[in-house]
């Protein structure tokens, strides 16, 4: 059977080869339409996600709009100074010569985008793609399928239609789009499925970027001001029901923390979504049937502390704590990717610190201590994507910080201008001036042996007063 | 192997290869292998390419030896925690990147410059905190088993273990859990390695190789573009991964290169190459036999003669080459130049464009205008201008392919950079809590304003630039209320032309 994709990839190549996408100011243009495409559609966007999993639209403005279009200004107000060859520090061989790194895009990319936050994460991608120059397919969730179905029919009308496409997809036809060539992938979503798109990608040698997940570990030591911690670790929690990959994932304490944290996080709960989280505009729903029956199974481990009422018909599932928990029982064994906190104790920091070396590595770790001590030694002596102390979530609003796993949760990264470098080939030019025949004429054959002791004379003195060695 | 690895990473969790004193000890200790076992060294090198001991050292000793030199001197600051520019809400936080090591690396060394392809990146993974198994090409065997040999009496042994073996060790190798994995070869077992990393989801750096077009404008100092080119494509017996493949060239000044490089072969070489100590041989039969191969029904314009006992290819030239002959099907990688003739730039680009992405491209022209069009119209590894091989040596340009031509970079603080991982931090105290309270539910209007304004760089000018400049005034108003009323006004005009103007941005 012919590849039903293999049209579309020749239509965006040969516009790819025309070089249209190159310009600032077509780069520019595609930019300013997608800005237009977030105002324009803003209405449309509030109403699919609230279909697809009941978002509250202060969320889907916060973490969905706001963020794109800071991204969108941001890569607009830079894309000019990012486009610049970047000219580097030569040595003493090379001081006549023009030496520098050229941002060439890539060619043909693919973005795979996930369900959880289907605007965010298929369009922050988008947006360092085109302003890298490249030709784009996009591919959102069919999870999220209002989304999709904005992103699909509306999208389009915005870009340039030849060098930017939206396929909808579901598994069995992401695995066709995979066998065709593309030159770079972006794929944020699961490890299991991250490991298909490498796989498929070394076919091609198609470079990847991986934003993936894990259980991010949230500590909590015994000196903080309970209370506030709370808040914070709620809010990262329960935002979006739990569907969030920076979420904490679970928290480790002592049983004296333990004790009163379990309380000051249900007085937040109730802060937050009032004392019947269900009627709150402001509390999301699970995505889909699958996903709700999976993260209510979760909730036979250990003991519910606060919350554990489910709703099928509304696939929701209240925020929920849960002590006495297991490393080894269901909810500690996946992703809980849901309004799920378990608390583990342990007996001191040290065990804490060989708890959370003994997984997976996360894709952010969280810790929470009003010392500046304990939060130094838990980064020392842990790996994770990213880290965040005293807070959760807040690190990824920085676009200064790259934004990637490492690990299972995934390689790369990006946001803001690590966006636009993750979608281009950082390509060395040296361009040699004029003249000085004679001084090359050290590098060529024939060799009289009493050039070599003088040339590693030369070479010894440059070493110590430079540091960069180089071939004559 | 299991065994080899898993003690590799058992010595890497005990955290001994993060202290930067450790680090830049190894780094020493290198650097004093690399001087102390010179002569070994260019032994091996030898007995492997035939290459000369001058050759050997200035290909391989001297550059990394530069690379320890700058790698030690720099380290300090390339391992040190990176601030970056903060918005308004994190104004009292820290926020920076910290470099910190992988874990386990695994460097896969190539048999054309067999020592300096596992020391470089060798020398980054240290440099960056990592343990690191060292797997070198079997078929340079005398450069491989010397480094097996010498690498452990210098270096921590069980850190950096050196692996040998040809294709089952290496196979069996790469079922093994790497942190990243840098390999350098063809393309072919680049695609290998990188399915065997997707397994484990491991990041991976592959330095591969293609066909590098060396175009030759008519607008050029004919003399000495040949030279150079002579220089890049015969070095190492044309086993260079950056050299010149084949050349594009207007018809009419493709006698005049050959006569070029025909005597600037005999300047290098002298009369009789095959005596000359300082060229190398082709490292073995099956090599030897494939670009003999290549060879069949094309127009030899100079050289052509073969040994093969001694696996002696003489540098040879071809004319008229097409462009569908089996030579520009594969990367030739031996002394065999063709020549191809293209009418002018435009069908030079076209022509490359229609190619896998080289390695590298290069390009001779007095036309500045040119060579940059040329590179802006094509892609490639990287670029040297007017010259081959150089863009190599600049420490501060990173080296690596695109598409075929490979993923990834490295050289000086690239290599750094390429194993180490960029971990974003943020550390927030749990003071200010009034200000997290916009972001909290239950939700409303006000702090969505509110929320947007301190979480984004960019916010909405009106009704939040109105409250702004109202909470400035009532801040001026407190602050100066003992001024005269003067002062007050002024600094009531100044808030307002700021307003008019426009809000600043926070970036």
């Amino acid at each position: 059977m012919s590849d039903p994709y293999a049209g579309l990839l020749s239509r965006l190549r040969a516009a790819w080869l025309s070089g249209r996408t190159r310009p600032l100011e077509y780069r520019t243009a595609q930019l300013e339409a997608l800005g237009r495409f977030l105002e324009e559609k803003q209405q449309d966007i509030l109403e699919a996600t609230a279909l697809d999993m009941g978002k509250p639209s202060f969320e889907v403005e916060l973490s969905e709009i706001s963020i794109c279009r800071s991204e969108l200004n941001h890569t607009l107000n830079n894309l000019g100074a990012w486009m610049k060859d970047e000219n580097v520090d030569k040595n003493w061989a090379t001081q006549l010569d023009s030496a520098f790194i050229r941002k060439d895009p890539y060619g043909v990319v693919l973005i795979i985008g996930p369900w959880n936050y289907p605007i965010n994460l298929l369009l922050v991608p988008l947006i360092g793609a085109i302003a890298a120059g490249n030709c784009v397919v996009l591919k959102p969730s069919e999870i999220s399928r209002n989304m999709e179905r904005l992103v699909a029919e509306a999208l389009p009308s915005y870009l340039d239609k030849d060098c930017f496409a939206v396929v909808t997809a579901g598994v069995e036809e992401t695995a066709r789009l995979l066998e065709n060539k593309f030159d770079y992938i972006f794929f944020t979503g699961s490890p299991s499925v991250g490991r298909i798109i490498m796989t498929a990608a070394a076919k091609h040698l198609t470079p990847v970027t991986l934003e993936l997940g894990g259980k991010n570990p949230c500590y909590v030591s015994d000196t903080c001001n309970v209370q506030n911690v709370a808040r914070r670790v709620a809010w990262g929690r329960f935002f979006n029901a739990g569907q969030t990959c920076i979420a904490p994932d679970y928290v480790l304490c002592s049983l004296e923390m333990q004790e009163r944290l379990v309380p000051a996080l249900r007085e937040a709960i109730t802060e937050f979504y009032g004392p019947e989280p269900q009627n709150s505009p402001d509390f999301a729903r699970i995505v889909g049937d699958k996903q709700f029956k999976r993260v209510r199974a979760l909730l036979s481990s250990g003991r519910v502390a606060i919350g554990g009422e489910t709703d099928e018909k509304e696939r929701y599932i209240a925020p929920t704590v849960l002590v006495d928990v297991q490393e080894d029982e269901p909810v500690m064994r996946e992703e809980i990717f849901g309004p799920v906190l378990p608390i583990l104790t342990v007996s001191s920091e040290e065990e804490a610190i060989t708890f959370i070396n003994a997984r997976e590595r996360p894709l952010t770790l969280y810790v929470f201590s009003s010392s500046k001590k304990v939060v130094r030694r838990l980064l020392e002596r842990t790996s994770s994507g990213g880290f965040c102390a005293n807070d959760t979530i807040m690190h990824m609003t920085l676009t200064s910080l790259p934004f990637g796993g490492i690990g299972h949760s995934g390689m790369g990264c990006y946001h803001g201008r690590f966006t636009f470098e993750t979608f281009s080939h950082l390509r060395s030019a040296l361009l040699r001036a004029d003249g000085r025949e004679a001084l090359n004429s050290l590098r060529y054959p024939p060799y009289a042996p009493r050039r070599l002791p003088l040339l590693r004379i030369a070479m010894e003195n440059r070493r110590r007063r430079t540091a960069a060695c180089t071939l004559l | 192997m299991a065994e080899v690895v898993g003690r590799a990473r058992a010595a890497f969790n005990s955290g001994r290869s993060r202290p930067l004193e450790f680090r830049l000890q190894q780094l020493r200790n290198l650097e004093r292998m690399v001087q102390e076992k010179e002569r070994e060294i260019l032994a091996a090198i030898g007995a492997d390419l035939h290459k000369c001991g001058h050759n050997a050292y200035s290909h391989e000793i001297m550059g990394v030896l530069g690379e320890l030199a700058l790698t030690m001197e720099k380290l300090p600051s390339w391992a040190a925690p990176r601030p970056v520019k903060k918005n308004l809400l994190t104004l009292r936080d820290e926020a920076y990147i910290n470099p910190e090591p992988l874990g386990v690396v695994l460097v896969i060394g190539a048999w054309n410059y067999p020592f300096v392809l596992v020391m470089q990146p060798l020398i980054g993974a240290i440099a960056a905190g990592n343990a690191v198994v060292v797997k070198p090409s079997e078929v340079s065997e005398h450069t491989s088993q010397l480094i097996a040999d010498i690498l452990p009496q210098y270096l921590d042994p069980e850190l950096y273990p050196v692996v040998t073996g040809g294709v089952p060790e290496t196979t069996e190798l790469l079922a093994q859990r790497f942190d990243h994995i840098l390999y350098t070869g063809n393309s072919t077992v680049g695609k290998i390695v990188m399915a065997a990393a997707a397994k484990h989801l491991t990041p991976v750096t592959l330095e591969l190789g293609g066909k590098s077009p060396c175009y030759i404008d008519t607008d050029c100092d004919l003399a000495v573009a040949c030279r150079r080119i002579t220089w890049g494509k015969y070095m190492n017996c044309g086993q260079t991964c950056i050299a010149p493949d084949y050349i594009l060239c207007h018809p009419s000044i493709q006698s005049q290169v050959v006569e070029n490089i025909k005597a600037t072969l005999q300047e290098f070489y002298g009369e009789d190459v095959k005596k000359c100590p300082d060229y190398e041989r082709i490292i073995n039969k099956r090599h030897f036999k494939r670009i003999m191969s290549l060879l069949e029904g094309q127009k030899i314009a100079l050289g052509g003669e073969t040994d093969e006992a001694s696996c002696f290819i003489a540098p040879t030239i071809l004319t008229d080459v097409s462009a569908e002959s089996k030579v520009m099907e594969e990367e030739i990688f031996g002394p065999v130049l063709p020549i191809v003739s293209v009418k002018n730039v435009d069908e030079a680009i076209e022509f490359i464009n229609r190619r896998e992405k080289p390695l590298a491209l290069y390009v001779f022209s007095n036309n500045k205008k040119l060579i940059k069009r040329v590179i802006s119209e094509t892609s490639s590894g990287g670029v040297t201008g007017n010259d081959v091989i150089m863009h190599f040596f600049l420490a501060t340009l990173p080296f690596g392919g695109v598409g075929n031509s490979g993923m990834g970079s490295y050289h000086g603080k690239h290599s750094f950079d390429t194993f180490s991982h960029h971990r974003s931090c943020l550390i927030k105290d749990l003071k200010m809590e009034g200000t997290n309270m916009v972001r909290y539910p239950p939700s409303s209007q006000k702090k969505l304003g509110w929320a947007k304004f301190f979480l984004l760089k960019r916010f909405n000018k009106g009704r939040v630039g109105l409250i702004m400049l109202a909470l400035l005034g009532v801040v001026a108003a407190v602050v100066i209320k003992n001024h005269q009323s003067v002062l007050k006004r002024k600094a009531l005009l100044v808030a307002l032309a700021v307003q008019r103007r426009g809000w600043p941005s926070l970036c």
